[in-house]
């Protein structure tokens, strides 16, 4: 090791217990030549819910959707380092990027339904699929799933944009997972939501981690404690002039919340961050 | 005023033709008391706001009766034209009827007048026209805005486009019968040589014909279908491309399934305009077309459409044939309504399918 290297802290890396699903190892992650992140090793493991938390700005985001490519859209984005999803780097030049996120599905911070039917909007990835089998019940399944179809099942056909915000969250949640994907990827999914329909996303969650691996980013330290297996924390480093993000501790979520190895973690748990 | 009423709404409603007492009702005494604070308690306990000055008040007012007025001018001005027109086309409306519309024959000395060829070449060239600039047009949209070239080459190259607007028709008009035709003729001739049967190469192109028309009409409603088709397509919100990104599509998939029908209503509202640029055009047409009065499906024959036939008859036309291009006129206008009122609707089906907009 060099110098500065020396001089910057990185976290120890967490070992996972179970089946690692992607392994994902960041040294760098730039948007055209601001540093936002370095030095991470988040392991998502297999059948469990890993949380990512932190300050806004730190990264949380952007590791998260590293983890199927969706960075890719951003032209400026760069990524070093690599994703083992299945013991291949998804990052490798011969994976098709489309292919990834096929297996690994996303629900953003903003609900984004597409101007469709409601039924239309869960439909999409299971046509994108070419699914053989009955659309119908799927749609109804993962409607019922998102905690949405007593309020919708009278009127699939209207437009998935003439519902409320919380709603449209939820339709977004269907569709993402009307198509089963292997990994479930969750921004700050419950950020538009009431604490009922939280709850109910929440419960969703976990009956989905047990077939299925999820990651989520949250805001919320109850929800973190609730539904998280494993906890990520993240913090922003101003010491070499810029604001990079980086992993700070990542273990156990009881761990992390009842014994945190880290000063920052301790602080930042209990609202002391400043 | 109606003080609760954010500044700006008031005049967008006057230019949308909407300012009407209607609105005004629920606050009837908004008018006198527009100066008068109905909140002198809460002013005291918050000094930093306040409510809108006299001036800004009186600004807002001007602003409004500008918009009215100028609204007020184009609806006044359409009128008198409606006006002058459908007086000088009465009497022969009372004359020919609608006769005037099934019949084929245009004939001033004998005093047979008929639009039948001329409403069919419209429809006929402008639906050609219609089909190849919008495939064309919404394409280099495409093009333009889903990341296929950066972003400053896309500005240059819809500068490009936006330029051919500006050509003026009689050069289009010329370039068609110097240019066009003479290229088009081996083609037309091969293809009526081997598929004649097909009613489409029925004839052969020996000048002016349909083909040479709805090509350079194509091209004349291109920067319309393309520059209105990239503000539709730029107007889509960046996280309905990384939903679409997100489930897994390819980039035809998110283009075809999410991003055309999320621009649908935009994308109408470029066709339509196209279309109806498309049915008014006069000069190039009347110069490519071979103003024939018949009716034929092949696009190589000769044929004639409504504007083209006011532009080549109006210098010489007597009396009787004035009143009688006055009521084609009419027809024009007739079917350009009757094109953009099924767009409005087609569109408000679109707004309220796919984004559930009442
Ligand atoms: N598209 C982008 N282009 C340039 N910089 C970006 C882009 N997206 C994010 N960043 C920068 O990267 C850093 C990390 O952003 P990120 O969105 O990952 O934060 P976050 O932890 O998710 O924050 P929040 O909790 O507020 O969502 C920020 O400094 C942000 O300004
Ligand atoms: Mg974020």
């Amino acid at each position: 090791m060099n110098a500065t290297a020396e001089a910057l802290f990185v976290a120890e890396p967490f070992q996972a217990s179970g089946d690692v699903v992607i392994d994902c190892k960041v040294d760098k992650i730039f948007y055209g030549d601001f540093l936002a992140v370095r030095d991470s090793i988040v392991p998502i493991e297999k059948h469990k819910i890993t949380g990512f938390i932190g300050p806004s700005g730190c990264g949380k985001s952007t590791v998260l959707r590293s983890l199927n490519r969706m960075n890719d859209l951003i032209q400026v984005f760069r990524f070093e380092g690599n994703v083992m999803y299945h013991g291949q780097d998804i990052y490798a030049k011969k994976v098709d990027p489309v292919v990834v996120r096929r297996y690994i599905g996303m629900v953003f911070q903003q609900p984004n339904p597409f101007s469709m039917s409601i039924y239309d909007n869960v439909a999409f990835g299971l046509r994108l699929n070419r699914f053989k089998g009955d659309v119908e019940e799927r749609v109804e399944k993962a409607l019922r799933s998102a905690a949405l179809w007593n309020e919708v099942k009278d009127k699939l056909k209207n437009s998935g944009l003439s519902l409320s915000g919380g709603q449209q969250q939820r339709l977004c949640i269907a569709r993402a997972i009307a198509t089963e994907p292997d990994v479930l990827l969750m921004d700050e999914p419950c950020s538009a939501l009431d604490p009922i329909a939280t709850r109910q996303v929440e419960e969703l969650m976990l009956e989905l981690k047990e077939h299925y691996t999820l990651a989520m980013v949250t805001h919320n330290m109850q929800q973190a404690t609730r539904v998280a297996d494993t906890t990520a924390f993240f913090s922003v480093d101003i010491s070499q002039g810029g604001r990079t993000g980086y992993l700070v501790e990542m273990g156990p979520t009881r761990q992390i919340f009842e014994d945190p190895r880290e000063q920052l973690t301790k602080e930042y748990i209990s609202g002391e961050f400043s | 005023m109606n003080p609760r009423q954010p500044p700006g709404i008031r005049p967008r409603l006057v230019a949308a033709g909407l300012g009407t007492e209607r609105h005004r009702q629920p606050f009837p005494h908004s008018q006198e008391n527009a100066m008068a604070n109905p909140f002198p308690h809460a002013q005291s306990a918050s000094p930093i706001s306040g409510p809108p000055s006299a001036l800004e008040y009186a600004s807002d007012r001007i602003f409004r009766a500008i918009a009215l007025s100028a609204a007020s001018v184009i609806i006044i001005l359409t009128a008198y034209i409606l006006w002058e027109v459908a007086g000088k086309a009465m009497p022969a409306i009372g004359d020919y009827g609608l006769g005037f519309i099934t019949g084929t024959e245009w004939d001033v000395n004998k005093g047979t007048f008929g639009v039948l060829p001329e409403i069919w070449g419209t429809l006929y060239s402008s639906l050609l026209a219609l089909l190849l600039g919008g495939v064309f047009g919404i394409a280099i949209a495409i093009f333009l805005t889903q990341d296929f070239i950066n972003h400053r080459l896309a500005t240059i190259f819809r500068t490009l486009i936006e330029m051919l607007a500006a050509i003026p028709s009689v050069v289009f008009g010329l370039w068609g019968i110097y240019v066009l035709i003479p290229l088009l003729k081996p083609g037309a001739e091969w293809l009526h040589d081997e598929f004649g049967w097909i009613p489409l190469f029925g004839s052969d192109l020996s000048g002016p014909g349909m083909a040479p028309a709805a090509l350079v009409l194509a091209i004349m409603i291109l920067p319309t279908v393309a520059a209105i088709s990239v503000d539709a397509l730029r107007r889509i919100p960046y996280k309905v491309k990384e939903a679409a990104y997100g489930m897994g599509t390819t980039r035809w998939e998110a283009i075809l399934k999410v991003m055309l029908p999320t621009a649908s209503s935009g994308l109408l509202a470029a066709l339509v305009l196209g279309f109806g640029r498309a049915l008014g055009e006069t000069m190039a047409l009347a110069m490519l077309i071979g103003n024939a009065n018949q009716i034929s499906l092949s696009l190589f024959s000769p044929a004639n459409t409504l504007a083209s036939l006011l532009a080549s008859n109006f210098p010489e036309a007597g009396q009787v044939e004035v009143h009688a291009l006055m009521y084609a006129a009419m027809v024009l206008l007739a079917i350009t309504f009757l094109v953009n009122v099924l767009g409005l609707g087609i569109q408000q089906y679109t707004l309220r399918k796919f984004e559930g907009k009442k």
